[in-house]
């Protein structure tokens, strides 16, 4: 145990384990050496937002696979569902799809499952997704309606979500890539409307859509009408105000809250520290850590 | 408390709305409740339960009175900086002087009433200077266009020239921060802090880089915004051990210690 473990104190660390031993379920902690060295039973997180390559606006720790993935293994990632940030400007998305698969298989253990992008604007756009299912079996697609500007009423995007239903591909929407306030000057990137989405997921019901960093964009009662309408889950990466985790699943159903922690763009403890913030019982908590992500997968 | 940090933490940087509560001290306990989870032991509170832009001096009371209420249910929990406009100078400086020279408050805050480089504010500071408090000012760059009085850091950076005997807080660190940390790097008597905008990752650092340690304060804008989110920006970031202690608690301390002394209040 190393020293910082050692500044536990016995009752903070018996109240832990107790609110969590029922599942395993060990929430996260209040840094880094905490999470590692206090000898807490962590529970396995599946991370369903994370993306490789450089984010085109700054570089940042963790957009070098290697040390994204050390960092992801040190806070008990087990599996994280990860995207290309280099699908937000190419137009080459078949060497985008190649390079993210290529770059997952460098890693073994399954740690990284790879989403491909499919652009519904771009000619042939089919192509990319038969790809992204027959060729490297990806089990989704992620989306960036945002960087490549089209609304979610747009029949191409409509089409792609119907299509990829067929398929049995999960499909994540980034709904925001950046806060509208903050994104560079000569970037012109729209903020997405998602109030289509409710007329859309109501007509496909075997489609399993999964939209990340949705709270700037989406209410949450919007977000509940949509998770009544269909198959919809939410990501908590962008999820902001005190005890934000428990005011969500008031009004949101707690099955369909998945972890992520939109890495490297964010700091991967933002995450991780609002399972601390909210008290949320060990049943919820280990759905969001991983079981709502597995089950999703089709995996239990 | 849930878990117990290896960091003593003080939050610069909180408010009574986005909590639930009757009361302000109701709604402070409730955001102390959320701040023990995550070991953040002080919290600095301001304007009250319903906010205007540009308050009139009944407003700014009323808010006032919301924090002194709250602070007054935890006194070894919580500090108070009066809530001011500098569009109404004169009631302003009986606010001044009601809530921080009479009253237990430690430190200003400015938000979006008045451009901060503007004339109306220098008596204001003259005054802080001679409390030793803190002026914790609002500033944001939006793309998207900021509200009609609302500063920048270039702004306070032309505020803090003129008075480089005050300290000044430079909230939010302009949102966007690159831009933010390079407008106030050569105001040495402006900090910044942390708070209000996404975790994004690399901000401590290059704050730390270019600013250095002790120009940085930890502060959560809870409850619109969670702890758990802007504690990040520190927990996760790539910098000494020394660095956090002075981000998360060293240099709030250091600033609030001469009007903390002043008026009696431990703070060890």
């Amino acid at each position: 145990m190393s020293e910082l473990s050692a500044q536990f104190s016995k009752l903070a660390r018996r109240q832990f384990l107790g609110s969590m031993a029922l599942t395993g379920v060990g929430a996260a902690v209040a840094c880094e050496e905490a999470f590692c060295g206090a000898g807490v039973d962590l529970p396995p997180l599946v991370d369903v937002n994370v993306n490789l390559f450089q984010w085109p606006y700054r570089r940042v720790s963790g957009d070098q696979t290697p040390i994204l993935v050390e960092t992801l293994r040190r806070h008990g990632v087990r599996q994280a569902w990860v995207g290309s940030f280099e699908a937000l400007l190419h137009r080459d998305l078949g060497a985008v799809n190649r390079r993210l698969f290529e770059e997952c298989q460098r890693f073994p253990g399954g740690l990284l499952v790879p989403f491909g992008t499919v652009n519904p604007k771009l000619p042939d756009w089919q192509e990319e997704l038969r790809r992204i299912e027959e060729q490297y079996r990806m089990p989704g697609v992620r989306l960036f309606p945002d960087h490549h500007s089209y609304t979610l009423d747009d029949p191409d995007f409509v089409e792609l979500l119907r299509l990829a239903a067929s398929r049995k591909l999960i499909v994540q929407i980034v709904l925001m890539s950046e806060d509208e306030r903050t994104v560079h000057p000569i970037v012109n990137v729209p903020q997405i409307d998602p109030k289509p989405l409710l007329a859309v997921v109501s007509k496909l019901p075997e489609l399993r859509l999964v939209l990340l960093n949705p709270f700037r964009v989406a209410s949450v009662s919007l977000l509940a009408e949509l998770a009544s309408a269909g198959n919809v889950y939410v990501d908590i990466a962008g999820l902001e105000g005190v005890g934000g985790l428990e005011n969500l699943v008031k009004v949101f159903p707690a099955g369909r809250v998945l972890f992520g922690s939109y890495f490297p763009v964010f700091y991967f403890e933002s995450a991780k520290l609002k399972l601390i913030e909210s008290v949320l019982g060990a049943e919820i908590s280990a759905g969001i850590c991983a079981g709502n992500a597995d089950r999703l997968l089709g995996k239990s | 408390m849930l878990f117990h940090t290896p960091y003593e933490i003080w939050d610069a940087h909180t408010h009574l709305s986005g909590v639930p509560g009757k009361t302000p001290e109701e709604r402070l306990g409730n955001l102390l409740r959320y701040a023990d989870r995550l070991g953040i032991s002080r919290l600095c509170v301001f304007m009250g339960v319903r906010w205007s832009y540009e308050p009139t001096p009944e407003d700014f009371r009323q808010q006032n009175d919301d924090v002194l209420r709250a602070i007054a249910a935890y006194p070894d929990r919580a500090f108070g900086f009066v809530y001011l406009n500098p569009k109404q100078l004169d009631a302003s400086l009986e606010e001044l002087q009601r809530c921080v020279a009479q009253g237990p408050m430690v430190g200003i805050k400015l938000w979006v009433a008045e451009h901060c480089n503007a004339p109306s504010l220098d008596p204001i500071v003259r005054r802080a200077v001679s409390l030793n408090a803190v002026i914790l000012q609002h500033t944001y760059l939006k793309k998207t266009g900021n509200l009609p009085f609302e500063s920048t850091p270039m702004e306070l950076a032309e505020l803090a020239a003129r008075h480089p005997d005050a300290t000044f807080i430079c909230a939010h660190s302009g949102g966007q921060w690159e831009l933010g940390i390079r407008a106030i790097r050569k105001t040495p008597n402006v900090l910044i802090d942390l708070c209000g905008f996404d975790p994004t990752n690399g901000v401590t650092e290059m704050a730390v880089r270019e600013l250095g340690p002790e120009r940085i304060v930890f502060g959560s804008d809870a409850g619109g915004r969670s702890f758990a989110s802007q504690l990040a920006k520190v927990l996760g970031a790539q910098i000494s051990e020394d660095a956090k202690r002075l981000i998360l608690a060293g240099n709030l301390k250091r600033v609030l210690q001469p009007i903390l002394k002043a008026k009696g209040i431990a703070c060890e």
